[in-house]
């Protein structure tokens, strides 16, 4: 069995290192001891040395490419020995702050499992957005008519009224409309004393406005009526939640993906009609065979066939070079409970749309179910985000590094088309390609879409 | 009740651990023979020998470094500086060893150290001779402050402080080594991490420790007099463990603060306390709290001009007036 | 002018990497070791090796074998992030800690620095929770509170494990004192780098011990380099001559010869013991790694200069040759020893790797005596800050 050999630690704040030379080449010999390359890190240039005995098989990462600590570099193994080529990076983990040993766990495991945890599986490569999506927000709620001073001192409308601490609680206490005093302290801040006075001395206190107000008039409250007309109470009882390990791993890979990927959106048009018909006959003729096609099972059927067809899109950004992937591993945006998970058909390129279809459902039941193993979920190449279900009819998903484009499907429209100079009612579905511009130009990412729209309106072309 | 000087309540305690604890042993510089540099251990070498008061070359990091050592078998030393400011030429010793051995090792090594001295400023002897590193101390988990203010505080902290398993740095004054105090003639122990009220008072609380102590007493007898303030002064003793919850008790009562201290404003204990009072009882305060310290600048050598930066009654009362009016 | 002065440094470095050992050997009578086979060591015959049976004798090797093969797998678990920190390698000098800590009875005591895995394992201490104390686990020996540079075991009178780079001479002094206070028995070794030699402290040490008589030997483990700085760019004159400044006893040492080093601490041990008396050994050895393998190892020494120590120098295979021409070891046990300490130390990162780290309620625990005792405890107030 090949050992592989992955970018060492080779300094207490390493996180990346930078293959300056290899000093064996593919087929050499290879023993303990031996020192494979030079590595050059943040401190100094240092030597990959061999844990092992054997022969250097396989070079992964070429002289000049930076690689982080964990990313396979080289397989020492026997001679002639097959060896597997790595899994693409499953996201950098080389932050000073994950802790050490996040080879074995996931970084947030430390946070809030005390580590503790560190064994039990946690979203390594997690969650993409779906829900997460940064289809355009809906604006902030406004209340309606903003709230007004019930009262008001012959002071500054508006002006901070400069109060200590104890004074404002003195005046809650003894039901003190504090706006309508002049304090006695220094830059004229009301002080306990102050309170005390205009309680035994009411005439101490400033009329109060006779400008009628929301609620009606003064209140011999000095204080706001807590409930407005318009309110029968909170929404929701305020509080704060501790952010679970799922959010902050979404909340970080999202963050860092939105600002660090130069993303672009290209939208097309399907025309989904005979999609819909050929699910319907396929799902009547298999029946029996407990065979249930989802529109959602022929998208990631044709994403991947399009990737064959467009193949430059199954890529990924690696700063100094861009990775080509021989496979398309598919993974799709599960929502679960908390958040989301991105499963993965793993070389969806050879699978039917049934294989697909089975896959998928076993898949996202795991996921509801948060029993997926790091393999499920991570290695994917492209992804795909459908919200059609929710009735959303277009959005600009976020992309899930390291991929370099995810497709956003939106809901089938039925609608007033044209269709051979007849305007006809149709039925259409929206599709958002997001790109990686370092990897997938304009041109590129539009190529993708008009294979994938040529593969779901002539939806056959899927089943052969 | 016996009148005796700190200097001499300070012998006593440690004449009395000597007597009680055989691991007990004073080292330090000039403590034998010479009778101590500001004589607190003058007679102890004719009482218990050469074995027990062991004077030192001048050599801090290198006989605080061998205390500390030594205190890991069991020894318990006490160790003297001859001024607290010479702390920085063993800071390694008392900072890095001292107060981290314990928790490097996991809890398997205790240091049961004293370093005791006087840290202050007042007698002219320049910057270098003037440190008050409580703050600095303090800053450390893993160790234990105190800075007594009175006689009789000084013993039974002492005491206390040489039996604690835990290091423990006493933080005298030689100003106040000559004042007199009552001072029972049997034992007690005044045990670490309690405040005390000096005096009571209901308009203003004054938070102090060690000389700014006897100055503000001073001061608040003043105000009383000629302003009709009472004022409460609240002597912290040992700043870690901090005894907050006596301060906070006095703030519930009089609604304003004024922190005296003989320490610069910048990073020292009253910026500590501060904090702690406004986050704990914010809604008792009726005034923004404020602090009185040593001027901010290295300790002048210029006789009056060093009265002036240091606090004093005078200056306290001032700030207290200030704070009364703000 | 900034300039030439570099220019002039790194001529100077030129020149001493490749005479940084010899450099002091020439001046140092005692110091140039030989390898076993050139002739009849009296080292070799001396009492202290003599008495050894064939038993003790591989024993001691098998410890040599026990701490390389750790430190091997530790440097493994390093590069694969298992270990954070600084992780300061002993390979190459395993003889010094095994020839000294050989020597000593139950009433010794060791201190010594930061390079300390080796003396860890020399006086006695299970490998697994020296491991899980670089993994940072709760199975550490100091729970994951110390890492590399901080080992501890008071109960085998090993008392760490300090960072500070001469920090902890005067603690070895101080153990001394406490020994000769007490009026115990027994004596301790302080252990130093020759880096540690121009701290102050350490002459504060130097002078404490000889002015008070304390039983103390220190013991400088000279590696020829301070970091990245050797012997003749960092160190005026001899080592071990200093002690005389002292008026202290000294001695040099061939520290690739177990037996070497045994033959001469043991003497200076005993009349530490007997006559409470200091003594400063300067024992010659060598690291083969960088000063903590985070830091390069190619500007300030050769290559060659490595391979020639591990070929003509290297502790456990001098030992070995040795016990073979002695007919203690057979090939068969040569090998039998090495995979035992092969798998002691898989077991050991194995038993790290299972072990769980510590809780953040752990971080405050044995920072005091009395917040860990509370039943005990005396004073008042809040120990802790936010």
């Amino acid at each position: 069995m090949a050992q592989i050999i992955d970018m060492p630690k080779l300094s207490d704040t390493m996180t990346v290192g930078t293959l300056v030379k290899w000093l064996k080449k593919e087929g050499d010999p290879v023993k303990t001891g031996d020192i494979l390359a030079e590595v050059e890190t943040d401190k100094a240039t240092m030597e990959l040395e061999s844990f092992f005995d054997g022969t250097l098989l396989k070079i992964f990462s070429p002289e000049g490419s930076q690689v982080p600590i964990g990313v396979a570099l080289c397989a020492v193994g026997k001679p002639g020995e097959t060896v597997e080529a790595p899994k693409p990076p499953a996201g950098s983990s080389g932050t000073g702050d994950s802790p050490v040993g996040s080879g074995g766990m996931a970084d947030p495991a430390m946070s809030s499992e005390h580590g503790r945890a560190a064994c039990a599986p946690q979203p390594a490569e997690p969650p993409k957005p779906d829900a997460a999506s940064d289809a355009p927000a809906a604006p902030a709620p406004v209340p309606a008519t903003p709230p007004k001073p019930q009262t008001e001192a012959p002071r500054i409308p508006n002006e901070r009224i400069r109060i200590s601490p104890l004074a404002r609680k003195f005046a809650r206490e003894k039901g003190i409309d504090y706006t309508r005093l002049q304090g006695s302290g220094r830059g004229g801040r009301i002080v306990r004393a102050d309170i005390i006075a205009a309680a035994e001395n009411p005439s101490l206190l400033a009329p109060a406005s006779t400008a009628p107000t929301a609620a009606g008039g003064p209140s011999s409250s000095a204080f706001r009526a807590p409930h407005s007309a318009f309110s029968t109470g909170p929404i929701q009882e305020e509080r704060t939640v501790v952010v679970g390990n799922m959010r902050a791993t979404i909340a970080r890979r999202l963050l860092e993906a939105k600002t660090t990927i130069p993303h672009f959106y290209l939208d097309i048009e399907v025309d989904a009609e005979p999609l819909l018909v050929l699910r319907q006959q396929l799902n009547a003729a298999l029946e029996k065979q407990g065979v249930k096609l989802s529109v959602n099972d022929f998208i990631l059927k044709a994403s991947a066939e399009a990737l064959r067809r467009v193949p430059a899109v199954n890529a990924s950004w690696e700063g100094t070079q861009i990775r080509y992937f021989g496979g398309a591993h598919v993974s799709f945006a599960v929502a679960i409970e908390d958040g989301l998970i991105t499963p993965v058909i793993r070389d969806a390129h050879n699978k039917s749309v049934f294989q697909i279809s089975a896959e998928a459902k076993t898949l996202g039941k795991r996921a509801k179910e948060k029993k997926l193993a790091p393999a499920e979920f991570t290695g994917g190449t492209f992804c795909v985000s459908n919200l059609g279900m929710m009735g959303i009819t277009k959005f600009n998903p976020i992309i899930n590094p390291p991929n370099s484009a995810i497709l956003g499907v939106g809901t089938t429209v039925t609608k007033p088309v044209v269709k051979n100079g007849q305007i006809v009612i149709g039925q259409t579905m929206g599709l958002t390609l997001s790109c990686d511009h370092r990897v997938v130009d304009g041109a590129l990412g539009a190529q993708y879409l008009a294979a994938l729209k040529q593969l779901l309106e002539a939806p056959a072309l899927l089943l052969v | 009740m016996p009148l005796i000087t700190y200097r001499e309540a300070l012998r006593h305690a440690m004449a009395e651990e000597l007597t009680r604890d055989e691991n007990v042993v004073i080292l330090g510089e000039e403590v034998g023979q010479f009778h101590g540099a500001y004589k607190v251990t003058e007679g102890l070498l004719e009482k218990f020998g050469p074995k027990r008061i062991v004077d030192t070359p001048i050599s801090e990091a290198g006989f605080i470094g061998l205390g500390v050592g030594a205190s890991m078998l069991g020894v318990r030393p006490v160790m003297e500086l001859m001024f607290w400011s010479f702390y920085s030429v063993a800071f390694d010793q008392i900072l890095n060893n001292a107060a981290n051995i314990r928790y490097m090792s996991g809890g398997q090594i205790n240091c049961p150290i004293v370093i005791r001295g006087p840290a202050n400023g007042g007698t002219n002897v320049g910057a270098t001779h003037s440190h008050t590193p409580e703050n600095i101390l303090a800053h450390h988990p893993g160790v234990k402050v105190v800075v007594p203010s009175t006689p009789y505080d000084a013993k039974g902290l002492l005491k206390s402080a040489i039996r604690d398993n835990d290091p423990v740095f006493v933080l005298e004054n030689t100003i106040l080594y000559g004042l007199e105090g009552e001072v029972p003639s049997e034992e007690y122990l005044i045990p670490l991490g309690h405040a005390d009220v000096k005096r009571a008072g209901t308009d203003l609380t004054i938070v102090t420790y060690g000389r700014p102590v006897i100055q503000s007493l001073a001061a608040a007898q003043q105000l009383q007099q000629e302003h009709n303030l009472s004022v409460e002064i609240v002597d912290l003793r040992t700043i870690r463990p901090l005894d907050i919850d006596t301060v906070l008790a006095s703030v519930r009562k009089t609604h304003r603060v004024l922190i005296v201290e003989e320490q610069r404003p910048f990073c020292g204990v009253g910026a500590q306390l501060a904090y702690m009072i406004q986050n704990e009882a914010f809604d008792e305060l009726d005034a923004p709290i404020q602090r009185l310290g040593t001027v901010d600048a290295p300790a002048i050598y210029s006789p009056p001009a060093e009265i002036e930066q240091l606090p004093n009654s005078q200056r306290i009362l001032k700030a207290a007036l200030a704070t009364m009016g703000s | 002018m900034s300039k030439k002065s570099t220019d002039k440094t790194a001529a100077a470095a030129k020149k001493t990497t490749s005479a940084a050992k010899t450099g002091g050997a020439n001046a140092a009578p005692a110091a140039a070791p030989k390898p076993a086979a050139s002739g009849p060591n009296p080292s070799h015959s001396s009492p202290v090796n003599t008495a050894l049976s064939a038993d003790e004798k591989v024993e001691l090797y098998r410890k040599l074998v026990r701490i390389r093969r750790f430190e091997e797998r530790s440097l493994r678990a390093y590069q694969a992030k298992k270990i954070g920190g600084f992780l300061h390698l002993y390979i190459g000098q395993e003889a010094v800690a095994v020839g000294c800590c050989s020597l000593m009875g139950k009433d010794d005591h060791v201190i010594t620095a930061y390079r300390d895995h080796g003396h860890a394992i020399a006086v006695g201490m299970d490998t697994k929770a020296l491991m899980a104390e670089l993994y940072g686990k709760v199975t550490g020996c100091s729970k994951g509170k110390g890492g590399s540079m901080h080992y501890f075991d008071p109960a085998r009178n090993f008392w760490g494990g300090h960072g500070i780079v001469g920090g902890q001479v005067p603690l070895g002094a101080g153990l001394a004192y406490a020994l000769k206070y007490k009026g115990l028995k027994g004596a301790a070794m302080a252990f130093m780098g020759d880096g540690a030699v121009n701290q102050g402290a350490v002459h504060e040490a130097y002078n404490l011990a000889s002015l008070w008589s304390l039983p103390v030997v220190f013991v400088i483990e000279n590696n020829g380099y301070s970091m990245g700085t050797s012997q003749a760019r960092s160190s005026a004159g001899e080592l071990a001559t200093r002690a005389a400044g002292y008026d202290m006893k000294w001695e040099i040492i061939d520290g690739h010869d177990l037996y070497d080093v045994r033959a001469k601490m043991e003497p200076l041990l005993r009349r530490a013991r007997e006559e409470s008396k200091p003594a400063l050994v300067e024992i010659m050895t060598y690291r083969y790694r960088g000063h903590s393998v985070a830091d390069p190892d190619k500007t300030y020494r050769s290559k060659t200069e490595i391979e020639d120590y591990q070929r003509t120098k290297d502790p456990i295979n001098l030992f070995r040759a040795i016990l073979q021409s002695e007919g203690a070891l057979t090939d068969e046990l040569i090998e039998k020893i090495d995979t035992e300490a092969r798998s002691e130390a898989d077991f050991a990162a194995d038993f790290a790797e299972a072990s769980p780290f510590p809780t953040p309620e752990d971080i405050q625990k044995d920072v005091y005596w009395e917040a860990d005792n509370p039943s005990q405890r005396t004073s008042g107030g809040r120990l802790f800050f936010n």
